[in-house]
């Protein structure tokens, strides 16, 4: 028997041994995900960083390139570059207007080309064009379906609409991207007339519906989430539910839906492979909703595989994913922070 | 009276945006499976592009598209099951770390996935690559550029949420009662961990694992400039290889092929393979979840 004692308490202390190493290591790991957090503001800033101080070293570190060239354009550009560098000497003037950082402001995209212009503003502009035609579909459907699910829909219904609405979450956004340059691009055209078949229009659409189960089910949790007593208590006192659902229940989801408006727009505005497909792809100042754009994200995705590496413009293309990456950070932040922290500060004593 | 056919009309309107959406997500269906279904047979699935990609089928795609997403879940799974145990188990909800944690997980899902690609590109292929190179092979380059082990890498990072989501939902819907009775015969939290908590949740972690895979196999922004190629004569057969991958092929068949139109019938049909991955995926992953739920009620 006391052998047997003696093994317990062994056992016991090689247990704890591996307990307390079980959870170093299990709380270990859990930091990966800050540390890739930080390491991706760290690895693409960096690469971003460079662009704020190479001006004069441009035509200086072109053969240097040479060897580190990723793709085959490289050595092209190069040449590019050399000539370029050489029509600077010889021409004093252009020289100020061919540093790269003080070509971001300009109202021209031009980074392949013997006097390369980085000017962002074509870009910015076409993001938003996109994101508000994207916004402007996407938000209200949504959101008036979900209150269709929540307030409306007989139990067995809205079993069958929110699975078949959350299947659009699971397309792959080449799909969608497909869809809309094949079949929608079309169809759009036909119906408004408009001249490019590929513009901000029908790139919009196709990113409102990569947005749409976003917005769609933050949007049903937050008004399932309204209290039972309040739906009651309105209906109680006479309400038709949609009177409840417009003046009781949408009011107190508000913050709710405004984090699931920001979450579907951060989706909107880094999506890129839709970008890619369906806007045309052409950066220029234009108001008209019908003409091609050229968004941020599909500038990074088009560019990036053909870029030198280290070159000018590799670092103008991070510093645009530095910007998206800000950008959705910033949109988190304030969907998780700020709204949700108004929602439960203004409903968790009652429930 | 009035506001019998006031609440009729906002009924009928918010009805219609329902039946918009869902009129949508059935044409994509209808079309692509009307586009692809003619064109789908055995040997588009098991043969190599010919003809300067214009024939011939898709077979390099796929078990590029299979390869990666294996390496991807082979290295975002036990991450994502850890941080997932750490989040249900050990932490403290109140806490400063686990808030954090659970932050950069929201971050992480949220971030645009072609910040993953200049990630990949930046860290993995211009900094461990690039010392990898340096250390071990000289000058040659063979790690230092875009390949199927960076590429999966960059998509690991990008599917872990996934995967630490739902297993932690599954962790959380084991009951209290299994833990109390394994720690009241004397267990440790740890051995109540591996004895009883994860068996629990072996649904959820494969929940996760599908629902990654199939998020993986569609994502084609982080894979961009990390790995995949337009062409490749031969199947990957190491870790440094580049790759083919399904989503990649129908971006580049759709965008910059010689001839779209007369591509049209494989990029409909690799598009309709696509979708039926993904679709069969998620289907598999709502039905697991479906039971999970229910073992709470």
């Amino acid at each position: 028997m006391k052998i047997e004692n003696s093994m317990v308490t062994f056992n016991k202390k090689k247990f704890r041994f591996s307990d307390w190493l079980a959870e170093k290591v299990i709380k270990a790991v859990a930091f990966l995900s800050i540390a890739v957090v930080i390491l991706i503001f760290i690895f693409v800033f960096r690469e971003a960083f460079p662009i704020f101080r190479m001006d004069n070293k441009v035509a200086a570190s072109t053969e240097t390139l040479v060897q580190e060239s990723y793709g085959s354009e490289g050595t092209v550009k190069t040449e590019d570059k050399i000539a370029d560098s050489q029509i600077d000497n010889s021409n004093k003037k252009h020289k100020s207007s061919d540093k790269p950082s003080s070509t971001l402001l300009s109202n021209t995209w031009m980074p392949v080309s013997d006097n390369p212009r980085f000017g962002l503003w074509p870009l910015f502009l076409g993001t938003l064009k996109v994101t508000l035609i994207a916004l402007l579909f996407a938000a209200p459907i949504s959101i008036l379906a979900a209150i269709y699910t929540s307030m409306f829909a007989k139990p067995r219904i809205r079993e069958v609409i929110k699975p078949v609405i959350e299947l659009l979450a699971g397309f792959p956004s080449v799909v969608i991207g497909f869809f809309a340059l094949m079949v929608m691009a079309t169809v759009l055209q036909n119906i408004f007339g408009y001249a490019s078949r590929l513009n901000a229009f029908v790139g919009g659409i196709a990113m409102g519906l990569a947005a749409i189960p976003i917005i769609y089910t933050l949007t049903e949790d937050a008004l399932t989430a309204i209290p039972k007593t309040f739906i009651e208590a309105s209906l109680g006192l006479g309400a038709s539910r949609r009177q409840t659902a417009f003046y009781v229940i949408l009011p107190a989801a508000v913050p709710g839906i405004f984090a699931a408006v920001v979450l579907g727009l951060g989706r909107i505005f880094g999506e890129t492979m839709i970008a890619l497909m369906a806007t045309g792809n052409a950066a220029m100042i234009s108001m008209n909703p019908f003409d091609s754009v050229r968004t941020l994200s599909a500038t990074i995705g088009a560019e990036m595989a053909e870029v030198v590496f280290g070159d000018t413009h590799y670092n103008v293309l991070f510093l645009i994913g530095s910007l998206l990456f800000i950008f959705t950070f910033a949109l988190n932040a304030l969907a998780e922070f700020y709204f949700k922290n108004v929602v439960v500060r203004k409903y968790q004593s009652r429930k | 009276m009035n506001r019998n056919i006031k609440d009729k009309i906002v009924e009928g309107i918010t009805g219609i945006s329902v039946l918009v959406i869902i009129f949508i997500i059935v044409s994509i269906l209808a079309i692509t499976i009307i586009g692809g279904w003619p064109n789908l047979n055995w040997a588009f699935l098991s043969e190599f592009p010919k003809d300067g990609m214009t024939k011939g089928g898709i077979f390099p795609a796929i078990v590029g598209t299979a390869v990666m997403t294996i390496i991807m879940a082979v290295a975002a799974v036990p991450f994502g099951v850890i941080t997932a145990i750490y989040l249900a188990e050990y932490a403290n909800e109140k806490s400063v770390v686990a808030k954090t944690i659970r932050f950069a997980v929201k971050t992480l899902a949220v971030v645009p996935s072609i910040i993953f690609g200049l990630f990949g590109l930046g860290f993995f292929i211009g900094f461990v690559g690039k010392n990898l190179d340096s250390l071990f092979n000289g000058s040659e380059l063979r790690w230092a550029q875009p390949n199927i082990l960076w590429a999966s890498l960059t998509m690991a990072l990008l599917t872990l949420p996934v995967v630490i989501v739902s297993v932690e939902e599954a962790i959380r819907t084991i009951p209290r009662d299994m833990r109390e009775a394994s720690l009241a015969l004397g267990a440790t939290k740890w051995q109540t961990i591996r004895k009883v908590v994860l068996p629990g949740s072996i649904s959820g972690i494969l929940t996760g694992t599908i629902l990654a895979v199939s998020r993986g196999a569609g994502e084609v922004a982080p894979i961009l400039f990390t790995g995949a190629v337009y062409f490749s004569s031969h199947l990957p057969h190491s870790l440094s290889d580049q790759f083919m991958s399904l989503g990649y092929h129908i971006y580049i068949m759709s965008t910059q092929s010689s001839n779209v139109d007369a591509t049209q019938p494989i990029q409909f049909a690799t598009t309709l393979i696509l979708l039926l991955l993904t679709f069969s995926l998620n289907a598999v992953a709502v039905v697991l979840r479906y039971r999970i739920r229910k073992r709470v009620k």
